[in-house]
């Protein structure tokens, strides 16, 4: 992934009324990039969906500073009453949310498409 | 057939963001010619990024221009065996008790988490104040 690359490649927005955003995060989100990450985040929560899947099959590597980036998602989109949900972590990506215990706190599915049913 | 590692491995890098996917490499690269497995690679790789993303952040303050050595190298272990030794040294503001301290996890909040990944996946995370000024952060892993 070229450096300075942006993290969400590309944002859909699927099901009845276009209400599902689908997030495709990509590369590794790190220091350098997590910001970038986080204001993509918000960007999309700003439009008001009714959900919010993210899908990090393409982010081989995520480090506390991108976790954190979930986390201030996942407090918004709890106050404000939007689903969200996970898709597609890889085996590292997967491995720092359970360092942290936060692989029980968010919605996990093995890939977007799972994450995508009702 | 890789051949087994003697000898360590020493990097010098500049405090910016933009270096830690090359030290990310390297360090996986190293722990995996020591024998460690793929997700224990990544664990290890993990910590070291977490540690050095604290010096760029508290040490140096964001400045992206400082120095950051780092060395990865083995020392014995109990029962005859190795462990991986990796130092990070900087010449920053010393870690204060607040910024080296694990936190509850149960405290559903972003930032924090770095120390508590140190700590949960080395066997040892060690400051020291160093020589000349600074920190040197020795964590070690065994085999």
């Amino acid at each position: 992934m070229a450096v300075g690359s942006e993290p969400i490649r590309n944002v859909q927005w699927i099901g009845p009324g276009a209400s599902t955003a689908l997030v495709e995060a990509v590369g590794d989100i790190d220091m350098q990039r997590s910001a970038d990450f986080q204001r993509g985040l918000m960007e999309v929560l700003d439009r008001r969906p009714r959900q919010i899947v993210v899908d990090l099959s393409g982010v081989a590597y995520m480090d506390s500073s991108g976790v954190a980036s979930l986390v201030k998602l996942l407090a918004r989109v709890r106050r404000e009453k939007i689903g969200l949900r996970l898709a597609g972590l890889t085996s590292r990506v997967r491995s720092v949310f359970e360092i942290t215990r936060l692989d029980s706190v968010f919605d996990i599915f093995g890939s977007a498409q799972e994450a995508l049913q009702p | 057939m890789t051949e087994p590692l003697k000898s360590s491995l020493r990097l010098q890098i500049a405090s910016t963001p933009v270096h830690l996917p090359i030290v990310r490499a390297a360090v996986d690269r190293f722990a995996g010619m020591l024998g460690f497995d793929e997700a224990t690679c990544g664990k290890i790789t993990l910590a070291v990024d977490e540690a050095l993303t604290n010096i760029i952040k508290h040490a140096y303050h964001g400045r992206d221009d400082k120095p950051i050595e780092i060395t990865l190298g083995t020392v014995p272990a109990p029962a005859g065996k190795q462990a991986l030794r990796i130092e990070l040294r900087d010449w920053g503001t010393p870690a204060g008790r607040e910024e080296i301290k694990s936190r509850d996890l149960e405290d559903i909040r972003p930032g924090g988490l770095g120390v508590h990944i140190m700590n949960s996946i080395m066997d040892e995370v060690q400051y020291a104040p160093a020589d000349g000024g600074g920190t040197r952060l020795v964590m070690t892993k065994r085999m």
